[in-house]
C-alpha cells in the first residue's frame, strides 16, 4: 500500500479521499487536502462536522474506512497509534488530556518518550547512559519551557494550574515530541483575548522559528485570519471550501453551513 | 520554607532531593540495621513480615498506584513465588539468591502469560479477571501434589546463604531488609525513567499517553511483569518467614490485605508501601492484644479482624483517597508554606468538559 511519494507537490502531509464509518454514519467523507510544509492549514466548520475525527484519522486514534493518509510520502493508514508520535506527529486535544496529578515538568517529560531510547534494564539499575538520556530529555524540555514562558509553573501540578496555561502546557508537551506537523484540536477555545493574542505569536514563532507546519482545527476567526496560510472548511463530514481565510468565509456553501440558507 | 537553589538538571534526577533528606533517610537506615540489638526477638520477627508485606506492597503498588490497573489476586502471585523459591531451594538445590530471582522470574512469567489476553480489561473488570485467575492458581496449588504438596502444603526451611545457615530471625531480618532495600531501589529507579513515566502516563490518560508514543499494551505488560517479579521475590521470603507454605495462606483475604496496604498507605507513592506494611502487619498482633482489654462482647466477636480491616479501608477511601502518605504530605505543605495553606491544593477537581474523552 505504499502510495507514490508526493515530490511532485511535495506536501507534508496528504489526506486522500479520507473516510470513515460510524455504523450508518459517515463521519468524515471522502476528504482530501493537504498541507504543504511550513504553512498554518486550518479546518473549520460548525459543531459536528468532523475536524476531530479528521485528527483522529490522522493520529491513527480511529482507523480509516477508506482513503489514504500519506505523510512524508508515506503511506500511515496503517501504522500504529504509538509510532505515530516518533514520525514526527504531534497533537493537542481540544478537551485538555493532561496527566493532571504530576507537575508540568514530567507532564513534558512525557512528551519525550518518543524520543527515548534506554531500555527497563538499564532503567533498573539507572546506568549513567540512563541519567546522561534524562538529562538530555531535561535539556530540550527546558527549551520549550524557555519559548512558552512556562518557567513560573514547572514545579507545579497541573490540577492546580489555570484552564489557560494548561493549554499551554499541552502545546509545550506536543512540542516536546520534537515534532514536523503540530496538530492542534481548538487551541483558543476556552482562552481569553490575552492568552488567544499570546497563542497566535506562539503559532507565528512555531512556524518560523521552530519551523513546525502546523494543522489546526479553529473556531476563532481572528486567530484563524491572523496565523493560517490557508483555511478547510469542513460541514458533516464534506469538504465545501478551501482557500484562504477571507476567501474562505465569503465562500456561499460555508456562509450557508453557519446560517442556513 | 525551606528554598532550594538548583543549579544542575541533575539534582532532580537525583534519588534524594537535598541534604535533609540524606540526614532523614540515613537516620531511618541506621536505625533499622541497628534495631534487632534493641528491640526483643519477637517484634524482630514482625518487622521481617513488615518488610515482606512491603516488597509485596511496591509490587502492587507499580500495577495498581502507578499504572491503574487494579489487581485482586496479588496474593495468587505471592503464593506463585513461594511455591517456586521452595521448590527451587529443596528440591533443585539452587543456592538462596538465584532461586529467590528466578521465584521472581517465575512469578512474573505467569503473571505476563495472564496479561497478554487480561490487559484488554480495564478498572473493576481486570480486577474480576485477577479475581478469577487467583482462584485457578489456587486450584492448581491445591491439586500439583509434586510441586506444591496439594492441600498438606510443604515445609520451608530456614534460608541457607551459600553453606552459612540462617538460623536467627535476626539474620532473616536483614536478609530481608537487604531484599527491600534493593527492590526499593530499582522500583525509584524505573519511577523516575521513562518506563515509569509511561506506566503514570497510562494511569492518567490512556489515550495521550498513546499519541505521546507509548505503546499502550507493551507498558501495561511490562508493569504487570515487574509487579508479579517483585510480589514473586516477597512470596520466596514469606515462605520462609512462614515455614510452610500450603494453599489457604495465599487465599482471597490476602490479597485484599495487600490492597488494603497500598490504599490504606497511600495510592500513587512507595512511601505508602511501607505505612501500609506496618498496619498489615502489626494490627492482627495490635487486634489480639485488644482482645484482653476489650469487654468480652467486644473482643470475642468471630471475624473481628477482617471486620476492623474493612472499616479501615472503607474510611480511608470515604476520608483520605491519597491514604497515609497523602496526609503527611499535606501537613507538610500546610507548614512549609505556612500560612498561605490552600484546602484546594490537594483537592480532587471536577474535571472540565470531557463530552470528548475518549478511553
Amino acid at each position: 500500500m505504499t502510495a507514490p511519494s508526493g515530490i511532485a507537490n511535495a506536501a507534508l502531509l496528504e489526506a486522500k479521499k479520507l473516510t470513515i464509518q460510524f455504523g450508518g454514519l459517515r463521519a468524515v467523507d471522502e476528504v482530501s487536502f493537504d498541507v504543504k510544509p511550513g504553512e498554518v492549514y486550518t479546518i473549520v466548520g460548525p459543531n459536528g462536522a468532523g475536524k476531530t475525527t479528521v485528527f483522529n484519522l490522522i493520529s491513527r486514534i480511529y482507523d480509516v474506512s477508506d482513503g489514504h493518509i500519506v505523510f512524508q510520502g508515506r503511506d500511515i493508514t496503517d501504522v500504529p497509534p504509538h509510532r505515530i508520535a516518533r514520525m514526527g506527529i504531534a497533537r493537542t486535544f481540544q478537551n485538555i488530556e493532561l496527566f493532571e496529578h504530576s507537575t508540568v515538568l514530567q507532564n513534558l517529560l512525557v512528551g519525550r518518550h518518543c524520543r527515548n531510547r534506554t531500555n527497563l534494564l538499564s532503567e533498573i539499575f539507572f546506568t549513567p547512559g540512563v541519567l546522561r538520556a534524562e538529562v538530555e530529555h531535561r535539556d530540550k524540555v527546558e527549551r520549550i519551557i524557555d519559548f512558552l514562558e512556562l518557567q513560573h509553573y514547572r514545579e507545579q501540578i497541573i490540577a492546580n494550574l489555570p484552564y489557560g496555561v494548561r493549554k499551554v502546557v499541552e502545546l509545550a508537551r506536543a512540542l516536546s515530541t520534537e515534532p514536523t506537523l503540530l496538530l492542534l484540536d481548538e487551541p483558543a477555545s476556552g482562552l481569553n483575548i490575552e492568552e488567544t493574542d499570546d497563542l497566535a505569536n506562539w503559532i507565528d514563532d512555531i512556524k518560523s522559528d521552530l519551523k513546525i507546519t502546523v494543522l489546526m482545527i479553529e473556531h476563532d476567526m481572528r486567530l484563524v485570519s491572523r496565523v493560517s496560510d490557508r483555511v478547510l472548511a469542513m460541514n458533516q463530514g464534506r469538504v465545501l471550501a478551501e482557500g484562504t481565510a477571507a476567501e474562505v468565509q465569503r465562500h456561499p456553501d460555508v456562509v450557508r453551513a453557519y446560517l442556513g440558507s | 520554607m525551606r528554598n532550594i537553589f538548583k543549579t544542575s538538571y541533575v539534582q532532580d534526577i537525583r534519588l534524594f532531593e537535598h541534604a535533609g533528606h540524606y540526614f532523614w533517610y540515613g537516620l531511618l537506615l541506621i536505625a533499622v540495621f541497628a534495631a534487632p540489638q534493641i528491640i526483643p526477638q519477637f517484634f524482630v520477627g514482625e518487622m521481617s513480615l513488615v518488610f515482606v508485606y512491603a516488597i509485596a506492597g511496591i509490587g502492587l503498588m507499580l500495577l495498581t498506584g502507578y499504572t491503574g490497573l487494579a489487581s485482586l489476586g496479588h496474593a495468587a502471585f505471592l503464593g506463585v513465588g513461594a511455591y517456586a523459591h521452595n521448590y527451587f531451594v529443596t528440591k533443585l538445590g539452587i543456592p538462596f539468591p538465584f532461586a529467590l530471582v528466578m521465584a521472581g522470574f517465575v512469578s512474573a512469567a505467569v503473571g505476563i502469560a495472564f496479561a497478554l489476553p487480561a490487559l484488554r480489561m480495564t478498572g473493576i473488570y481486570l480486577a474480576i479477571a485477577t479475581l478469577a485467575f487467583a482462584v485457578i492458581l489456587d486450584q492448581v496449588f491445591s491439586h500439583w501434589g509434586s510441586v506444591t504438596g496439594g492441600f498438606r502444603g510443604v515445609p520451608v526451611a530456614r534460608p541457607n546463604l551459600f553453606g552459612w545457615p540462617m538460623a536467627t530471625e535476626t539474620h532473616f531480618y536483614y536478609l530481608c531488609l537487604v531484599v527491600l532495600i534493593l527492590v526499593t531501589l530499582g522500583a525509584r529507579n524505573i519511577l523516575r525513567s521513562a518506563t515509569g513515566r509511561a506506566m503514570m502516563a497510562i494511569r492518567d490518560s490512556e489515550i495521550s499517553a498513546q499519541s505521546m508514543g507509548i505503546h499502550i499494551a507493551r507498558t501495561k505488560v511490562t508493569a504487570f511483569g515487574l509487579s508479579t517479579f517483585i510480589t514473586g521475590i516477597a512470596g520466596g521470603l514469606l515462605a520462609h518467614k512462614l515455614q510452610f507454605v500450603s494453599p489457604e495462606a495465599f487465599s482471597i483475604i490476602l490479597s485484599i490485605q495487600l490492597l488494603l496496604m497500598i490504599v490504606v498507605g497511600g495510592l500513587g507513592s512507595l512511601h505508602g508501601c511501607f505505612y501500609g506494611a506496618v498496619i498489615v502487619a502489626f494490627l492482627p498482633q495490635f487486634l489480639a492484644l485488644m482482645k484482653d482489654v476489650l469487654p468480652p462482647s467486644i473482643g470475642q466477636i468471630p471475624g473481628l479482624q477482617g471486620g476492623v480491616f474493612g472499616l479501615i479501608l472503607v474510611l480511608f477511601i470515604l476520608l483520605e483517597p491519597y491514604g497515609i502518605y497523602g496526609r503527611w504530605r499535606k501537613i507538610r505543605l500546610f507548614f512549609e508554606v505556612f500560612p498561605l495553606y490552600r484546602r484546594a491544593t490537594f483537592k480532587r477537581q471536577r474535571g472540565y468538559l470531557k463530552t470528548e474523552r475518549m478511553r
